[in-house]
């Protein structure tokens, strides 16, 4: 007796589960896929809840008959055993009937990979290149860029045993310092590649993922419907940080992005500004640090004491208290095999300057010299 | 005809004894009890990763610790079950049961039989050993994708070569197994006689043999691209990153049918026994086994969905993908009707083999879901993922091995195990396993990337969840530790046929059977062949 | 010793396996050491390969004496035959792992570098000075690579080394038709000029290498077109090479009135191994120096 009771319950729990699925499924985003806010993300958001019912259905059907075996061909109940071993009609039965199921499948899916791959006539286009572990967003046309980077609350909240409350953070480790800013409306064609080692461009808004192979371009596009912030992250490991390069993506309206473009190419402009006049050590270390802070200190730590083995400290290290020229040598062509990309690429003139100014004169580091930018222009040749 | 077994020298059955005779044998039971033993103490070693994978989860915020470690426990996990659990345990069954199942006396080659298992410990050594290392182990994930795993530090030679030398045991144990089955069978076993366990090993085999040398290939490339200059994934020389991703998944496929067919096999044999009936189908659970290998060659890309192919591979790979559920649902259906009508009872190996059916069948569900390019684009590299695999993995591969201990240790040890404790563990790791895994579906559907070590916070509650499942299931494998022990050291005395309902050569034998299995080789009929 | 011809031997149990393991841990961990710049890896590396060899020595010398001993029947010579089968199938797929690198680099990879096939992206922005062809004389960043002047023309040398290893396909199958008649002499003749000629075919080989690396600048470091063509004729050399050693052994076995017409299952896995690396050579030669 108490154990039919408690069959009853287990059968009446089940039962509400199935079918207020549906019900659950929608209400909260922390259970089911995000329709997303493009054409795109919610085709593939309907492909996934058709598959999604099929499959229930199935179950629904293969299990069903399986529980009725397990409970009426039970030994215990009296049942005994038919011998039957095969059924040719039978056999094909299950042999066609999901065949046709799968081609029902295949056909939506078939129409929403193309509509994937068509990349032709965008309105605009975006390189995003991935970093260890940063994002870079290099608009084609004005032709300006920047990099994107973990939010510094969540960075410091995300060290280990960092006793802050990442409840307390906003957004955690979902929010950059510059996000990526697109207009509504407009078809944006993404190519996304990489500086060192595979990651993945995801916004589960969009509708989708794209690797960024190092050395390759791939294309992919999304027309923003809404206005809003779309968060994301690195999606395909990518070493220490990989869990901390998440993407921002900042949809507003036409107007609005033009305004913010032209900011960007005037501050852009600034930035690149100074190359050409010597700097005085002051400045130097004041931009360094920043440099380092949001280039170096993932690895190299804020502290300069790294993690060695595996990223060596720069207070007293050898080639940071070395010739200078080894020392820039280092930072513009890195060490090939090693997590230490060559910053040549990522950084101007002036950036390397300073950082390499201050890595030698921070930390405990008194090497005294001051690198002005005139110089790398020059050991880049 | 008298005695079908020979021995170099004249002195019969005189073995060296105690470590010399597990360090020395050529017997295929010992060897199988060793693989067995391996498996097990791997499945401790790999399970107590995943615990500290689970415990840095359990809550936002990195507490335990740091996310370069966190990644070498994932690679290591993945690598210590997968290498270290499923395919050694799988040969484990093979080694014991293959010759009793076919009527021979020993295994076909019975030295390089020992060699295959001896070399298990020292791969692995060299494996763990990376954790010791200046710059500790690979962090690469264990599909151990370049340019990422080009930056590993001190570890990366051992840990290819440790491949290399696992590789090797698995195709020498694969060759043995085939070379047994083809020529060991006794007379009258043909191959339409042959019981599915025989059959699942045997496709297994064949793409062991077919895959681990490309396997093999693949790590001797990122060792010449790190240390010899070479450059096949490195664009600036016109090689490509995507290149290794390719050759990897060549054999990374297949080998996930390597880990499974076996299981399928064993609940193939478990099945007919408790529901006291013949498998239905035989001969197309045959060909559906059969088919899902041959399949398994076409379909590698469906893990690289997103890494931007020309649209006509992935529409290729995409429907070879989804192919595979045809043969695999007949598996399931076949299953099914073996079950219809019979008269079921439910011992401790019945119940993992019906648990292996159902959670099996989830997540081969959430693997066609996977198979569908476009919502790939989503799913790809989140917990969705993670819960699929392991959902095949665990109460799959895992489940199958476990119903399959439980079904020949009175035939191995002569003992009965003990019932009750046997129903609790199952019950335990059937039910913690779903709150562990079934979690991770919402994780992954709600945007949670797999491989990273803290998260954001709208993933707190279910990782809670399933931090907690996993450690009741965890704690729930040590019940298994304590039933096999009690089993060998005081289980009951079984008799042959153990199970009422028990069809098949190896229950002929007495339990535990003698040194060599058939001394003289039976004669097999239809009605003494499988159930 | 006492034999029945219808016992399948069963064979004691053994200390071989486990040496060999000792000796190849001692190799891996050797050569890993030595790749980290470990000071003793090479010493633990060549105790490793003693280990190896004297492992090789003791278990095909007691399996030489059981097998000349008589003791194994047909039914254990299936299960040989079986065995070297499986395992040359093995080495086939390792050899089609690479070949499959070679095709991808040259049908895919190096023409999406060049802009072909929807990427033109990956060429304006990535690698705009680079043309794609094969041989690949231009490397897509040159700066990091030794950059070759010429490749090895097919019809030289390697055509000649075709010939070589052709032709010791035909004699040791002359040689497996001497031992099947039982002629001893021929026997021993025709595979001393396999294995002649199977050394030639190395040493030619090493001075193709000597020559493309200190003439034609073409090294392992040239790009996906150096990195293909050592690896693979890398691989199938150092195969030649174990191959030529095994039908030295053979020979030697030949000399001292080993194998019957009707029983020689050492000879013959030899001589299929030998086969095999005849194929790959002529794989070999198409792909990576005619076409
Ligand atoms: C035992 C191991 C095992 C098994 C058996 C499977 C089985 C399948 N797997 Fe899985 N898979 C893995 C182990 C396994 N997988 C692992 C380890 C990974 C991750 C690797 C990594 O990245 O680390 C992975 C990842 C993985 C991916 C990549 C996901 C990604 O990274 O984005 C895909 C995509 O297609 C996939 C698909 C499938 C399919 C279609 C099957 C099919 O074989 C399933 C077929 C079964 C059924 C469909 C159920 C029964 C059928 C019926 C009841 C019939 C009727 C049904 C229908 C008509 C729908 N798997
Ligand atoms: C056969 C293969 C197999 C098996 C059996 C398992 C078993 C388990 N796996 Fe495994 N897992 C993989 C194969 C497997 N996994 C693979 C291929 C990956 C991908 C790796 C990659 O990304 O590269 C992965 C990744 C993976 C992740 C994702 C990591 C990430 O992406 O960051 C997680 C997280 O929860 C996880 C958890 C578990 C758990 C909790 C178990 C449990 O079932 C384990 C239970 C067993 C035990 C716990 C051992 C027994 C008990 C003790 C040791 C006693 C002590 C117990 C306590 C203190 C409680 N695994
Ligand atoms: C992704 C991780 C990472 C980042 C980011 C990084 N480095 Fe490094 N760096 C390394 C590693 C690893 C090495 C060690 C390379 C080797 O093996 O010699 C290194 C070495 C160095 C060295 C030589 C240290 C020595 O004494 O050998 C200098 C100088 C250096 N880095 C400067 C920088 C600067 C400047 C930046 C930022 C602009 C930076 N690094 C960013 C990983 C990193
Ligand atoms: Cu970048 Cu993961
Ligand atoms: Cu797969």
């Amino acid at each position: 007796m108490g154990h039919s009771n408690t069959r009853c319950r287990l059968l009446g729990t089940t039962a509400a589960v199935v079918f207020l699925w549906p019900q659950i499924a929608a209400a909260d985003y922390a259970l089911n896929m995000t329709r997303g806010v493009t054409e795109l993300s919610r085709e593939f958001y309907d492909l996934h809840m058709l598959i999604f019912y099929i499959c229930c259905a199935i179950a629904a059907v293969v299990f069903g008959v399986m529980f009725w075996s397990i409970f009426n061909h039970r030994k215990s109940r009296g049942a005994v055993a038919a011998q039957f071993h095969h059924s040719t009609r039978a056999e094909l039965i299950w042999t066609i009937i999901p065949i046709i199921i799968l081609v029902g499948m295949a056909v939506p899916a078939t129409k929403a990979l193309v509509k994937m791959e068509s990349t032709g006539d965008a309105d605009m286009t975006i390189k995003v290149t991935g970093h260890q572990w940063k994002w870079r967003y290099d608009y084609v046309e004005p032709g300006f860029g920047f990099f994107s980077a973990l939010a510094a609350d969540s960075n410091e909240a995300r060290a280990l045993r960092s006793g802050k409350d990442p409840g307390a953070v906003d957004n955690y480790l979902l929010n950059v310092d510059h996000p990526l800013v697109v207009p509504v409306g407009k078809k944006i064609r993404f190519l996304t590649t990489a500086n060192d080692v595979v990651h993945a461009w995801w916004v589960p808004a969009l509708g989708w993922k794209r690797d960024a192979i190092p050395g390759y371009i791939n294309e992919s596009w999304a027309r923003v419907d809404e206005p809003g912030i779309y968060r994301g992250q690195c999606a395909e490991l990518c070493g220490k940080d990989h869990g901390f390069m998440p993407v921002v993506l900042k949809a507003v309206p036409e107007d609005e992005y033009f305004a913010w473009v032209e900011e960007m190419v005037v501050a852009q402009a600034d930035a690149s500004a100074g190359a050409d006049r010597d700097w005085t050590r002051e400045e130097l270390m004041a931009k360094g640090e920043q440099v380092y802070t949001a280039f170096c200190a993932a690895c190299h730590q804020p502290n300069g004491l790294g993690i060695p083995p595996a990223f060596p400290a720069l207070a007293g290290g050898a080639i940071a208290t070395g010739p200078v020229d080894q020392h820039l040598d280092r930072v513009i062509n890195g060490k090939p095999g090693t997590a230490m990309a060559a910053f040549g690429g990522q950084l101007n003139d002036v950036d390397l300057a300073a950082v390499v100014t201050y890595e030698r004169n921070a930390f405990g580091n008194s090497a005294g010299d001051v690198l002005q930018p005139a110089a790398v222009k020059a050991a880049r040749k | 005809m008298s005695d079908a077994v020979m021995h170099g020298h004249e002195h019969h059955d005189h073995h060296p004894t105690g470590w010399k005779r597990w360090l020395f044998t050529t017997n295929h039971k010992d060897i199988g009890t060793l693989y067995l033993t391996l498996a097990l103490v791997m499945f401790f070693v790999g399970g107590a990763m995943a615990m500290v994978i689970r415990l840095e989860l359990m809550h936002p915020g990195l507490q335990y610790v740091d996310p370069q470690f966190f990644n070498s426990m994932a690679t290591l996990h993945a690598l210590v079950m997968i290498f270290g659990v499923v395919m050694p345990g799988t040969v484990g069954f093979a080694n014991w049961l293959i010759p009793m199942m076919i009527g021979a006396p020993d295994m076909a080659l019975p030295r390089l039989n020992n060699w295959s298992f001896w070399i298990l410990p020292f791969a692995f050594s060299l494996l763990l050993l990376t954790l010791f290392l200046p710059g500790g182990g690979p962090a690469g994930g264990w599909t151990l994708y370049p340019p990422l795993m080009l930056q590993t530090g001190a570890a990366m030679p051992f840990v290819i070569f440790a491949i290399h030398f696992m590789g090797a045991s698995s195709i020498m144990g694969s060759i043995n197994i085939i070379a047994t089955i083809f020529n060991m069978r006794a007379p009258g076993m043909t191959f339409m006689r042959l019981p599915l366990f025989v059959w699942t090993w045997l496709i297994t085999s064949f793409l062991l043999i077919a895959t681990i040398p490309v396997l093999a290939g693949a790590v001797t490339m990122l060792l010449t691209d790190k240390y010899f200059g070479t450059s096949f994934f490195n664009a600036a020389g016109g090689g490509d990153p995507v290149l290794f991703q390719h050759v990897f998944w060549f054999f990374g496929h297949p080998e996930v049918y390597i880990l499974i067919l076996p299981s399928f096999g064993i609940v193939s044999q478990i099945l007919p026994t408790f529901s006291r009936k013949p498998l239905f189908g035989y001969e197309s659970m045959v060909y559906a086994t059969a088919s899902i290998a041959f399949l398994s060659f076409f379909v590698w890309a469906h893990h690289k969905f997103t890494v931007g192919m020309p649209l006509a591979g992935e529409l290729f790979f995409m429907y070879a993908t989804m192919s595979i559920a045809v043969p695999t649902g007949v598996k399931v259906f076949n299953w099914i009707a073996t079950m219809w009508r019979g008269s079921l009872t439910f011992e401790t190996p019945m119940l993992f083999a019906i648990a292996f059916v159902v959670l099996f069948t989830i997540g081969g569900f959430s693997g066609l879901m996977l198979g569908i390019t476009p919502a790939d684009f989503q799913y790809h590299d989140t917990y969705f993922v993670v819960a699929h695999f392991h959902y095949v993995l665990v109460t799959g591969a895992v489940f199958g091995m476990l119903g399959g201990v439980y079904y020949w240790l009175p035939k191995w040890t002569g003992h009965m195990y003990d019932e009750t404790l046997g129903k609790w563990h199952f019950w335990l790791s059937a039910i913690s396993v779903n709150v562990l895994f079934f979690p991770q579906h919402f994780l992954g559907l709600a945007g949670m990337p797999r491989r990273i070590p803290d998260y954001a916070l709208q993933f707190a509650e279910w990782n809670f969840i399933s931090s907690i499942g996993g450690f009741v299931f965890g704690l729930s494998q040590l019940l298994f530790l304590y039933i096999i022990v009690k089993c060998i050291r005081a289980g009951a005395k079984a008799s042959d046929q153990v199970w009422d309902g028990a069809h098949g050569l190896e229950w002929t034998l007495p339990s535990p059977p003698p040194y060599h299995s058939f001394v003289s080789p039976p004669m097999v009929t239809d009605a003494t062949a499988h159930s | 010793m006492s034999t029945s011809s219808s016992g399948y031997y069963l064979p004691e149990p053994s200390h071989w396996p486990i040496t060999g393991s000792i000796g190849l841990f001692s190799v891996f961990a050797g050569a890993a050491m030595w790749l980290n710049q470990v000071g003793v890896g090479p010493m633990v590396l060549g105790f490793g390969l003693a280990v190896f060899i004297y492992m090789l020595f003791g278990w095909f010398g007691t399996v030489i004496r059981e097998s000349e001993g008589g003791i194994f029947n047909r039914q254990v010579d299936v299960s040989f035959r079986w065995g070297m089968f499986w395992f040359i199938f093995s080495e086939v797929m390792f050899f089609a792992g690479f070949f499959g690198a070679l095709f991808y680099a040259r049908v895919l990879s190096v023409p999406w570098l060049g802009g072909a096939g929807g990427e033109l992206s990956t060429h304006e922005f990535l690698w705009p000075a680079f043309s794609p062809s094969w041989p690949m004389n231009v490397i897509p960043k040159p700066e990091d690579f030794t950059v070759y002047k010429e490749v090895i023309p097919a019809w030289g040398v390697p055509a000649v080394n075709t010939i070589i290893l052709l032709s010791s396909g035909g004699t040791v199958t002359l040689a497996h038709w001497a031992l099947k008649k039982n002629q001893r002499r021929a026997l021993c003749w025709w595979l001393f000029a396999t294995l002649t000629l199977g050394f030639l075919f190395v040493g030619i080989q090493a001075s193709e290498y000597a020559h493309a690396y200190e003439e034609l600048g073409l090294t392992l470091n040239s790009g996906i077109y150096g990195t293909t063509f050592f690896m693979l004729t890398g691989f199938h050399g150092l195969h030649v090479t174990i191959g030529a050693t095994m039908l030295t052994v053979i020979w030697a076995r030949a000399l001292s009135g080993h194998f019957k017409p009707d029983h020689h299952f050492g000879f013959e896995a030899v001589a299929w191994y030998w086969h095999f690396v005849d194929v790959v050579w002529l794989g070999l030669f198409v792909f990576v120096y005619w076409l």
